[in-house]
């Protein structure tokens, strides 16, 4: 179910959408009533409940807040995300998640080849650009926020890691819902991560035995063979999501399979 | 080069306007799939773009502060837009100027707290020039801020004005302000009257200064009706397919 609703929550709890939404631009006083408490997207002055973004009025009980149509992702705890390095430092990646700041992946949160217990030693910092270079596709959960605000990355399970043999589409955040998997397998040969930060990667389907996996290829950065007929799947599915997403269709694995058929 | 008349005897400008009105303005916000706002603005011939990204990672980690975010504001003027085609640098002292004006204009009005060690980028794009150029630029910026979903206390409309002949005009076009005028921008806040930026460079007598600043905030009120509808429309649009 979606965590932020998208239909106005109101005391009749219908949820009818149309009628009911509640648009307000940057400036304009929601409510006089000093009894509800400002959520964010709004401020407060001369004891009025200001907006201070476009968007759409979401009311729960007594809390007001604003939900702007276009906004940069804001993350949650357990949230999967794709994102590209765009920098190695001391013990640590910077990952480009579409956030506010740059997402710190840390050398100890990531899974070191040759099993997954095997313990960080001096030499693995030294030859962090063999792990993850600048410019690699990642995907990652959202462990914890750092005091700033910046996420702080992992990738401890088998299912994370480096991105292959697939392309990238970046959509609105907003438009990526929460669901119970990210990491769907289509009917046509194609997987496709969806990433909760509007980055998405399509990819040729791998057949994934999780006790088989070489833990020593993890890293590489080869791409298999990929069939011209494997290519036009993932251009289409691809093709498919761009559409979505100027259209503002909420994306998931099921539209995008009607959109494909 | 004939001196036109700038205010004919019924009292029409030069381009058949009456003092008190503004030129026909067109915007249209989300025009750049790549930012995360941009809008589309143009004040009659004026016409200026402008994408907003961020707030994202700051370039300089030597100027980011930890409580805020920081604004960066590019002007870039294209060669073609002036009648006579010529090519500025990035450097010109005159647009890093208007750069910082706009800069100046949105501090106080956008809420960088909520941003810490973040940037916001604006940049500003003069695609034709007729008079008028800084108020188009600070309301392009406007309108794509609010794409952008940055939080503001309001919007902020700006307006041109200066005395022509006989009367108090707004929105003054090219061949007025090349010619003996004297011009002030204001920006202001349409809520509470707020004036964030005042820009005058020519002499204008004090008598005739309250009627031009009162001229200039009217017009500053019509270009938030302007501005306003096209935002809530978006708006209104958007909500309701992603309600869907």
């Amino acid at each position: 179910m979606e965590l932020d609703g998208d239909h106005e929550d109101g005391a009749d709890g219908s949820g009818v959408k149309d009628s009911s939404l509640h648009v307000v631009t940057p400036g304009e006083v929601i409510t006089n009533d000093t009894a509800f408490m400002r959520g964010h997207g709004t401020y407060i002055e001369n004891e009025k409940v200001v907006s201070s973004v476009a968007g759409v009025v979401d009311r729960v009980n007594k809390l007001i807040s604003v939900r702007p149509l276009h906004t940069r992702y804001t993350g949650e705890i357990g949230d999967v995300v794709v994102g590209r390095i765009t920098e190695v430092a001391q013990k640590r990646w910077k990952v480009d998640v579409s956030a506010r700041q740059d997402a710190i992946l840390m050398l100890s949160s990531i899974n070191l080849p040759g099993g997954v217990q095997r313990r960080k030693q001096e030499s693995d910092e030294l030859q962090m650009r063999s792990f993850f270079m600048e410019g690699d596709l990642v995907v990652a959960e959202v462990q914890a926020f750092f005091g700033d605000g910046a996420y702080s990355l992992h990738t401890r399970s088998l299912k994370y890691g480096k991105l292959r043999n697939g392309s990238f589409i970046s959509v609105p955040p907003a438009l990526v819902q929460r669901c119970k998997s990210h990491f769907h397998s289509l009917a046509c040969g194609v997987d496709v991560i969806l990433g909760l930060n509007g980055y998405i990667w399509v990819s040729a389907h791998v057949p994934q035995n999780l006790d088989e996996i070489d833990t020593e290829l993890v890293y590489s950065n080869k791409n298999k063979d990929i069939t011209p007929r494997d290519r036009e799947s993932i251009a289409r599915v691809g093709n498919c999501i761009r559409a979505l997403a100027d259209e503002f269709i909420f994306i998931n694995d099921t539209i995008i399979s009607f959109a494909y058929e | 080069m004939s001196r036109a008349e700038l205010l004919s005897p019924e009292g029409l400008r030069i381009d058949g306007r009456r003092p008190a009105e503004l030129r026909k303005i067109t915007s249209t916000t989300c025009v750049l799939s790549q930012a995360d706002g941009s809008a589309y603005l143009e004040h009659g011939n004026t016409k200026v773009l402008a994408a907003v990204y961020g707030p994202r990672e700051a370039r300089h980690r030597a100027l980011v502060l930890h409580d805020r975010a920081i604004l960066n504001v590019e002007l870039n003027v294209a060669p073609f837009s002036t009648g006579e085609r010529r090519r500025r640098s990035k450097n010109d002292k005159r647009l890093l100027e208007m750069a910082s004006f706009v800069k100046q204009t949105f501090e106080p009005v956008v809420i960088a707290t909520l941003y810490p060690r973040s940037q916001i980028d604006i940049y500003l794009q003069v695609i034709q020039h007729d008079g008028g150029t800084l108020q188009a630029c600070i309301n392009a910026t406007t309108m794509a801020l609010i794409d952008a979903g940055i939080a503001m206390t309001d919007y902020v409309c700006a307006c041109t004005a200066g005395w022509v002949e006989r009367e108090a005009a707004i929105d003054l076009n090219y061949i007025e302000e090349s010619s003996d005028t004297s011009e002030v921008t204001i920006a202001m806040l349409p809520k509470s009257s707020k004036i964030t930026l005042t820009q005058m460079e020519s002499r204008l007598h004090v008598d005739k200064l309250e009627e031009v600043f009162r001229l200039a905030g009217e017009g500053c009120k019509q270009m938030y009706e302007v501005m306003d509808k096209t935002i809530r429309d978006r708006a209104e649009d958007l909500a309701r397919k992603m309600a869907v």
